[in-house]
């Protein structure tokens, strides 16, 4: 594996704090009474979106879920238009119809979020096959949470997959709980990753807070998946630092269980690296968090000052 | 004239789309070598290949998410599942992705795609092969749903289903698939939402779906003898409904039953009596008949599925005792 540059390293930490300022803002703004519905932030899981969406190409696919928005800002989002449509304006992504679970950005080549638990698995399956038909050579990452492995559809997809040899790489997040369900509860697999391997699938576990690790695997791995044009499975161990949602009060888990994993923050971990490694200053990382609070800060004056979306429109865009 | 039967027309109106657009592929259980459950689409796998006739798994889930998936990268899958008691397999992909992705994502997206599915009973398969389910899929915007009762309103319905940018399902009867009619050879397109008017009549307006249409042909072949003369409309897409065609009709009659094979409660007939009223209250005569299914799951025993059913003669009677009133 080559040395990663340090521009890119610098980019990854960058991306990184903006999604953590994004998530606090949203969840902050939610607490003021500016948000309406709710929101489920990936508040200690940037390093998945960051490492694996950095190791794609720009013309390359995702599908995420409702805990998306890191996936989202990772694949070039516009803040503005995001804030815009978690807080319900007409300038959102989806004029204020979808909210944080559904937005899309298919410019940016993500295919949406999902309210639906599994919901994009197929989706996403189906995308790889489109992609395999038209020879694009794109590739799609395909994301859910550790839940999602207990869906049906989860099930199917890949088996389809593997006997159609599809370009997708399904990476899950396994951030140890369904909404309020500790993930050992419900699965008795060691790793998740065990289950690709039922469909024949490659599958491997690593460190979902160690954004350079997901990097490089997601790297190697898109080669295989865009040369081969075969599936492959990526489980991201990670662990989710807030509630299910911002209505979450987190009564079923250990009061001492976050705090603990806050150590294994992978934005400070990272930080720490990039700080031993010479690699940045003091300075720069204040520098890179001003700029990311700046620029979410003009997000939620964007979003504010953005018009609610007209009444009269509601019925507008159910068919094409 | 040359006839086909409505399983010739629905396969010849794929494979004419098929060639004229490479965005087209079909995929769904058992429709390769095999040729469909109902043999539809024999011989397509032969002429296209395994890549534009896909056999998956029996994965009724994924096989219409990935339909989805294909469709937002602007192919144009047509899914067949073997049965449409089946489509409650993938409920939640029709229902929560297909149908609403437009309007959750703003209009950004569409989703072209066409779920072709063998609906009704009358042939002996019992209880999960047989029922007449789309008035589930009338309560999900987004959807559009059609139910051909000819031959030629298979083939020219299936094109214009293919060609529309939404999800369509499109409900073929089984016992419809031996029926024969005209098809012109040429690949035509009848838009969605346009009703039929299958026989012209002045006494009393019948609208029946899918092979009901065919039930209420013969029936008013049998009164016209008597003098009665009924007026058979077949809306063929219940959503989008023509209700101008239907409301017209009934202004003219003044009298008005509507016919599916669905159950009594919460059927599209339902919906259509509570638009007719709303739209032709004041022209009715008498009250608006319905002639459908009973509450109650298709039986296996051919005399007892018959009596589920509507019968020839429970809407012989159900018109005759409209003619009193």
């Amino acid at each position: 594996m080559e040395t990663v540059k340090k521009e890119k390293l610098i980019d990854f930490f960058e991306t990184m704090v903006k999604i953590r300022i994004f998530e606090i803002t949203v969840e902050r703004n939610f607490t003021m009474g500016n948000i309406y519905g709710t929101a489920h932030l990936a508040i200690g899981q940037e390093a998945v979106a960051v490492g694996s969406i950095r190791a794609i190409k720009d013309s390359d696919l995702i599908t995420s879920t409702h805990r998306g928005h890191a996936h989202c800002i990772a694949k070039g989002a516009d803040l503005n238009i995001m804030m815009a449509e978690i807080f319900g304006r007409a300038t959102g992504y989806c004029k204020g119809k979808g909210g944080s679970m559904h937005i899309a950005d298919f410019e940016k080549g993500n295919l949406g979020a999902n309210g639906i638990v599994g919901g994009s698995i197929g989706i996403a399956t189906g995308a790889a096959l489109a992609i395999k038909k038209k020879k694009s050579g794109q590739i799609i990452l395909c994301f859910f949470g550790d839940g999602a492995v207990n869906q049906g559809i989860f099930h199917e997809s890949l088996n389809m997959a593997a006997i159609w040899n599809l370009p997708v790489i399904y990476i899950c997040e396994n951030n140890q709980y369904g909404m309020g369900t500790n993930i050992k509860k419900v699965i008795k697999n060691k790793n998740i990753s065990d289950r690709s391997r039922a469909y024949c699938i490659e599958g491997l576990t690593i460190d979902g807070n160690d954004v350079l690790e997901i990097y490089n695997t997601i790297t190697k791995t898109a080669e295989i998946v865009r040369e081969q044009c075969i599936p492959y499975f990526i489980e991201c161990v990670t662990y989710r630092l807030r509630g299910h949602s911002i209505r979450d009060s987190q009564r079923y888990r250990p009061k001492d269980e976050a705090k603990n994993w806050q150590k294994f923050c992978p934005i400070e971990k990272f930080k720490k690296y990039l700080l031993d490694s010479n690699l940045i200053t003091e300075k720069k990382i204040k520098e890179i968090e001003n700029n990311a609070g700046k620029q979410v800060e003009d997000a939620v004056k964007f979003a504010l000052s953005s018009p609610l979306p007209d009444i009269s429109k509601v019925t507008e865009d159910i068919y094409a | 004239m040359r006839e086909l039967s409505y399983s010739e027309s629905i396969r010849e109106c794929l494979r004419q789309v098929m060639l004229s657009d490479e965005r087209v592929f079909i995929i769904g259980e058992e429709i390769g070598p095999y040729g469909g459950s109902f043999g539809v689409t024999v011989g397509l796998i032969d002429e296209f290949g395994s890549d534009r006739v896909m056999d998956t798994p029996i994965s009724e889930q994924a096989i219409i998410g990935i339909a989805i998936g294909a469709s937002l990268l602007d192919l144009r899958p047509v899914v067949e599942i073997m049965f449409s008691d089946f489509l409650m397999l993938a409920f939640e992909q029709i229902s929560n992705q297909a149908a609403k992705i437009r309007y959750m994502f703003g209009g950004k997206a569409s989703v072209p795609m066409v779920i072709r599915t063998p609906v009704g009973g009358g042939i002996g398969l019992a209880a999960q092969h047989s029922q007449s389910i789309e008035a589930l899929f009338l309560h999900m915007p987004g959807l559009k749903i059609v139910m051909p009762s000819t031959s030629y309103d298979a083939k020219g319905l299936l094109y214009g289903a293919i060609k529309d940018n939404n999800p369509v399902i499109f409900f073929e009867h089984k016992l419809a698939y031996q029926t024969k009619g005209h098809v012109p050879e040429e690949l035509y397109e009848i838009p969605l939402g346009k009703a039929d008017i299958k026989k012209q009549g002045n006494d009393i307006t019948v609208v029946a779906t899918s092979y009901m249409v065919h039930k209420a042909l013969r029936v008013s072949e049998k009164l016209l003898k008597e003098g009665i003369s009924l007026e058979v409309i077949d809306p063929r897409t219940i959503k989008p409904l023509d209700i101008e065609s239907i409301v017209e009709s009934v202004k003219k009659t003044n009298r008005v039953v509507l016919i599916e094979e669905a159950c009594y409660t919460g059927g599209f007939t339902c919906y259509l009596a509570a638009e007719i009223v709303k739209h032709a209250f004041d022209y009715l005569d008498a009250p608006i008949l319905r002639i459908t299914g009973l509450d109650c799951s298709i039986p296996y025993e051919h005399n007892l599925e018959n009596a589920v059913i509507p019968s020839e003669k429970r809407i012989e009677q159900g018109i005759r005792s409209l003619l009193d009133r």
